[in-house]
């Protein structure tokens, strides 16, 4: 498998072998159910589509319940298309659970979430402008400054930095070491930083396939 | 639920063979340091001035003098790399921070020794 689905628990620290200290974010990741395969035959390409946090059947509509009760399966909260080999999606049928287990420590990792909500901020915070000088008579201080030219061109370039939303969108991490698997207990220590806030919900898939 | 399952993972590095010591008190704390591919252990001996953090991530700090320059060096309290602790001398303080030490020099800077009934008896 090439990857699974998680839930952020936070982030803390651990004591490497050789004593220094390393930042680690805690994930709950799996245990995932294959709730449906996409084959060549019918889908034009191969994937699988995981199932995480059961619900209770009331919560999803009725349509919905039926992609799960046809392959007896509960509802999931979250589903996520995986892309396997074709060879692969032979071995995999639906209804088997995917663990942490598909991950070793020392394997690369991407990590993608949905990263939190900043609202709307200026130049500054969001495109890391250096803003104008708090004193010496500036009456201006967290502006963009200019935006163009003049006559020529007469309009703003595309892709200029402005002040807008800001978070709240699909980032993805790339290059991230995994530390330590617990099957046991389907937890994922990774090496530094994820997206999102605690119980966000993250795809984790290996870096490199 | 989830800050105990954190709480599990940080208990793991827990030590718990360190003997008690607290702010006030002057240490020796011996310290496994890395030069190159060599390992050796360097004493640093001072006063400690603060506790800081919880689990696996307290820290303390250790205050000395050396030629008239103060050092303080902050050390992890669970780290596997403190070799051994000794307490060389109780003190007594009325505060969790001792930062007014800082700004003190020579005999203005010692801190009262605070003695145990058991520990008189010796």
């Amino acid at each position: 498998m090439e990857g699974i689905l998680g839930r952020k628990l936070g982030m803390t620290q651990i004591f490497t072998e050789d004593g220094s200290v390393l930042p680690v974010t805690v994930i709950e990741a799996g245990p995932c159910v294959i709730v449906a395969k996409r084959t060549l035959e019918k889908d034009g390409y191969t994937s699988v589509q995981l199932g995480f946090l059961e619900q209770r059947p009331k919560a999803v509509t009725k349509p919905i319940l039926g992609h799960f009760q046809k392959r007896d399966l509960p509802p999931f909260k979250v589903l996520r298309e995986f892309e396997v080999s074709p060879q692969e999606l032979g071995e995999l049928r639906e209804g088997q659970e995917v663990t942490v287990s598909i991950f070793r420590p020392g394997e690369k990792v991407k990590v993608t979430g949905r990263s939190k909500g900043k609202g709307f901020q200026g130049v500054m915070k969001r495109h890391g402008f250096k803003g104008a000088r708090d004193s010496h008579g500036a009456r201006y201080h967290r502006t963009p400054g200019s935006i163009g030219q003049c006559t020529f061109p007469a309009r703003v370039f595309k892709g200029l930095g402005m002040p807008g939303h800001m978070g709240n969108r699909k980032v993805t991490v790339r290059g991230l070491e995994v530390i330590e698997v617990l099957p046991e207990r389907n937890l994922l220590l990774i090496k530094g930083s994820v997206p999102g806030p605690r119980k966000g919900v993250l795809v984790i898939r290996k870096e490199g396939r | 639920m989830s800050e105990e399952i954190i709480r599990s993972i940080e208990s793991r590095y827990l030590r718990d063979d360190l003997p008690d010591f607290k702010v006030g008190d002057t240490v020796r704390v011996y310290f496994k340091i890395r030069e190159g591919d060599k390992e050796r252990i360097q004493p640093f001996e001072g006063v400690v001035i603060r506790f800081q953090g919880a689990m696996n991530r307290r820290t303390f700090t250790v205050r000395r003098i050396t030629g008239g320059l103060g050092v303080e060096r902050t050390f992890p309290y669970h780290s596997p790399r403190l070799e051994k602790i000794e307490v060389l001398r109780r003190g007594k303080v009325r505060r969790a921070k001792l930062y007014y030490l800082r700004e003190r020099m020579g005999k203005a800077a010692r801190v009262k020794e605070r003695f145990y009934a058991r520990e008189n008896k010796k």
